[in-house]
């Protein structure tokens, strides 16, 4: 060791639920560990500051779900219905390790809800955490806290340091301003994708992500993931890959999270900016609808939608965060989010003239009102929109997460694109998704990622530094 | 009738992130209360800001708390428009600085009832500094009624102000119409449970800091309590002096000198670890004026109760004349201060809690 070098068995770069996971199982093999987090003490905790609940296989009868059982096979045929589980071993490797995510997390401080209550039907597959995923955040960083788990925050981690293609050595951190080298036996990286990194994204979808919003935090810019990759980390998941959703276009660009979800679509109509309906609003439900419309958004003109409702379905969907444009004409409304009123009246008119008449308006089930004889078509709660007063909704797509990240072995080893893998080094949470998940996304399962896999690459990491 | 407390227009956007949001909903009452509504009216509100117990677990779990820029702060804004609701509902109003009119309502209610009480015993046949002894020792000192018709009518006043605002508050946010006796039960035994302090599945309140924590749940207890213990003693020598003719002093092992005793130490042990916990406690969830009144009647509480307990230790002696003085003194100060103060707030939060139980079922 250098002088006044620092050395520890484990550093664990990146602060999120991945990461803490990680450093608190790293810290049950290992005496020192260190935990590198990117944000200010407020910000910390990533993506996982946002989160709300995880998915888990279980057996009938568990506490804070509806009690009936979700089977890992059930789990598995869900995931391999979002087209993730390519990677079969990976797949059983996620779906059997669920099955603990509860119990590590209730013995490492993590609170629940109780079930019943909640906007989400997700309360069989999934646990919420008694206040979301800051509050589990919280509990994680005060039990690494009391285990002895160094944490340093505004810290950024410049470079991860390799002997040779093999081996890491430690990592170059910078702290305010001032960059400095520490040493370890192993290294977990928990960071997180590149979806905050306008320019990175920019490489694939040029200047439209200057029209997308970032839910999430700020801080994921893919730095550690850029360098792994010139260093010759070899990449699993399509490097043009995020997840998205449509959420209110007047929301914030970065760290908006939950609260800029908008569920509007389903039951009005959503057009581009020619006043054009442009995909069937009434697919499908909520969470598999939720998916799909930000790439939908994305896909139109400057990366913009809008959604119009009447007073009869707008209490039909949670409140938004912003109000709606809200007029007694659809032209009125239409002039207000800057559309052409001429344009959009008559595709309303014309929607409403498609519509089959006799069927019953249900919000709750995929329901028999359908429009006839209209491009698109909207197969599930078409009902006129003709009760002022009218309201309108601007959406953009939000970025969720992104799906690039570095290939892994069953133990979290990092792969090199040579062959190979790096022995001590680790990744674990969205950074490592890609091997799980390709395109869509299971509500609930980020978390699952984190915690399965940053339990095995704790542990690993742990193992190894014990020697 | 609708509220005339002003709600500042961040904290209805705050309350309308919390409804776009929602991952609180499993902490307290407040949030599926306000779950229930797509826009918020001013008694929407009162009504919310009374059901807040200030566990403040949804400001530690807040992504949205500052410095994000939806600046997110629920236990802070509700407790500025709690301390609205005391200054509102109290007649007559105050319009602003409740905490200064409280601090002069003890001070001077003190002060008067020092002197004229004072005055009363220095002129008494014994004089102040006798040791005095046996039944009536107390009367001999303070005449019955020069004791008994200020604290009745100050007592009354109090009452009667109290009450006035409660009803006041609770038609506004809706809790008078339609109320059955199983809500009113059911709201009371949320109420002597103190059952918002205890943090739901969270384990306890984010109080005094960010760590769950049990310990103002247990003083509170033994603050409420203990006001119960003496309010019972109280009532006990009542009968006992005007049903049976038995005049105080009592004996330490009779009724009153047991219930107050017991409330006095829980009131001082309460009221000393809740002044210990909000020194120490975080101050970014935290509204300053509604901190202030906090202080003020703790530190009343605190002041009856220690007077009233050397009153007890000391009774036999020289000091029982001055003694009685000052804790008479202190407890006319603390009626004549308590619509207008923290005292109050039990009375609010029970009528936000039937409302609770009335827009739940």
């Amino acid at each position: 060791m250098a002088n006044g070098e620092r050395q520890y068995d484990v550093i664990v770069v990146g602060g999120g639920n991945a990461g803490l996971v990680a450093a608190l199982s790293a810290r049950h093999v290992v005496d020192s560990v260190l935990l590198l987090e990117r944000a200010p003490t407020w910000q910390r905790g990533g993506n996982s500051r946002h989160t709300r609940d995880i998915r888990y296989a279980h057996p009938a009868g568990e506490p804070f779900t509806t009690g009936e059982a979700y089977p890992v096979e059930e789990l598995l045929d869900d995931l391999q219905k979002v087209g993730g589980g390519h990677n079969q071993e990976m797949a059983n490797l996620i779906v059997e390790g669920s099955c603990g995510v509860a119990e590590f997390m209730t013995a490492h401080g993590v609170r629940w809800q109780d079930p019943l209550r909640g906007t989400l039907h997700l309360s069989r597959t999934n646990r919420f955490m008694l206040g979301g995923g800051k509050a589990l955040v919280n509990s994680y960083y005060q039990t690494a806290e009391s285990m002895g788990i160094h944490v340093e925050y505004e810290a950024s981690v410049e470079d991860i340091v390799l002997d040779g293609s093999e081996r890491v050595t430690g990592v170059v951190v910078e702290r305010s301003g001032t960059r400095s080298f520490i040493g370890a036996r192993s290294v977990v990286v928990t960071c997180g994708g590149f979806e905050a990194n306008l320019d990175w994204l920019r490489r694939y979808w040029g200047d439209a992500v200057d029209n997308y919003v970032i839910r999430g935090t700020p801080y994921n810019d893919g730095r550690v993931l850029a360098n792994l990759l010139d260093k010759g980390a070899a990449t699993a998941g399509d490097p043009k890959g995020f997840h998205a959703v449509a959420l209110d276009a007047r929301s914030p660009k970065f760290d908006g999270g939950i609260a800029t979800r908008l569920d509007a679509v389903p039951f009005g109509i959503a057009v581009n900016k020619h006043g054009q309906r442009f995909y069937d609003e009434g697919e499908d439900f909520w969470p598999k609808r939720y998916a799909i419309w930000g790439r939908l958004i994305a896909e139109q003109p400057d990366q913009l939608a809008y959604a119009f409702v009447d007073s009869r379905t707008i209490d039909c969907f949670l409140t938004s965060l912003y109000r709606p444009y809200e007029a007694n004409t659809i032209g009125e409304v239409a002039s207000m989010l800057g559309l052409d009123p001429e344009v959009v009246s008559s595709t309303v008119r014309e929607f409403n003239a498609s519509i089959v008449p006799g069927g019953t308006f249900d919000p709750g089930s995929l329901d028999s009102c359908h429009t006839a004889d209209l491009t698109p078509t909207k197969s599930h709660w078409a009902v006129p929109i003709e009760t002022p007063p009218f309201f309108g909704y601007p959406l953009r797509p939000g970025i969720t997460f992104t799906y690039l990240g570095l290939a892994v072995d069953r133990c979290c080893r990092v792969q090199m694109s040579s062959g190979g893998a790096v022995e001590n080094l680790f990744a674990a949470g969205e950074i490592m998704s890609g091997n799980i998940l390709r395109s869509g996304y299971l509500a609930g399962f980020g978390l699952t990622i984190g915690t399965v896999f940053g339990q095995i690459a704790g542990t690993e990491a742990g193992r190894y530094a014990h020697g | 009738m609708s509220t005339d407390v002003k709600i500042p227009d961040q904290t209805f956007w705050q309350l309308e992130v919390c409804n776009a949001c929602r991952y609180c909903e499993g902490y307290c009452a407040v949030f599926p209360a306000l779950e229930r509504k797509r826009r918020f009216s001013p008694d929407d509100v009162v009504y919310l800001a009374n059901l807040c117990h200030d566990c403040r677990a949804c400001f530690y779990a807040c992504m949205y708390a500052p410095p994000h820029e939806f600046g997110v702060n629920i236990p802070k804004a509700l407790a500025e428009v709690r301390e609205q609701t005391y200054s509102q509902y109290a007649l007559p109003r105050v319009v602003q600085n409740l905490a200064q009119r409280n601090a002069s309502l003890l001070l001077i209610g003190g002060l008067v009832s020092l002197i004229g009480f004072g005055i009363v015993a220095v002129s008494s046949p014994l004089g102040l500094f006798t040791a005095r002894q046996g039944p009536g020792a107390f009367y001999s000192v303070i005449p019955w009624l020069v004791m008994m018709v200020p604290a009745l009518l100050l007592s009354l006043y109090a009452v009667g102000v109290m009450l006035a605002g409660a009803f006041a508050f609770a038609r506004d946010i809706g809790a008078r119409s339609n109320v059955t006796w199983r809500q009113a039960l059911g709201a009371a035994g949320e109420a002597f449970s103190l059952r918002y302090l205890r943090g739901g599945t969270a384990g306890g309140c984010f109080y005094p800091t960010e760590r769950t924590s049990n310990s103002r749940l247990l003083f509170h207890m033994l603050v409420f309590y203990g006001f119960i213990s003496a309010f019972v003693a109280t009532v006990i020598a009542a009968i006992m002096q005007d049903a049976f003719g038995l005049e105080p002093p009592y004996p330490i092992l009779s009724p009153p000198v047991i219930f107050g005793s017991i409330g006095g130490i829980a009131m001082v042990v309460g009221a000393t670890g809740l002044l210990a916990l909000k020194r120490r406690s975080d101050r970014d969830p935290a509204d300053g004026s509604s901190m202030n009144l906090d202080w003020l009647f703790l530190l009343s509480l605190n002041v009856v109760s220690i007077t009233g307990m050397l009153l007890l230790i000391l009774r036999e002696t020289p000091l029982m004349g001055v003694l009685l003085v000052i804790h008479l003194a202190t407890v006319l100060a603390l009626y004549v201060s308590a619509p207008y103060g923290k005292f109050a707030h039990f009375l609010y939060r029970y009528a936000a809690l039937i409302q609770n139980r009335i827009e739940s079922r």
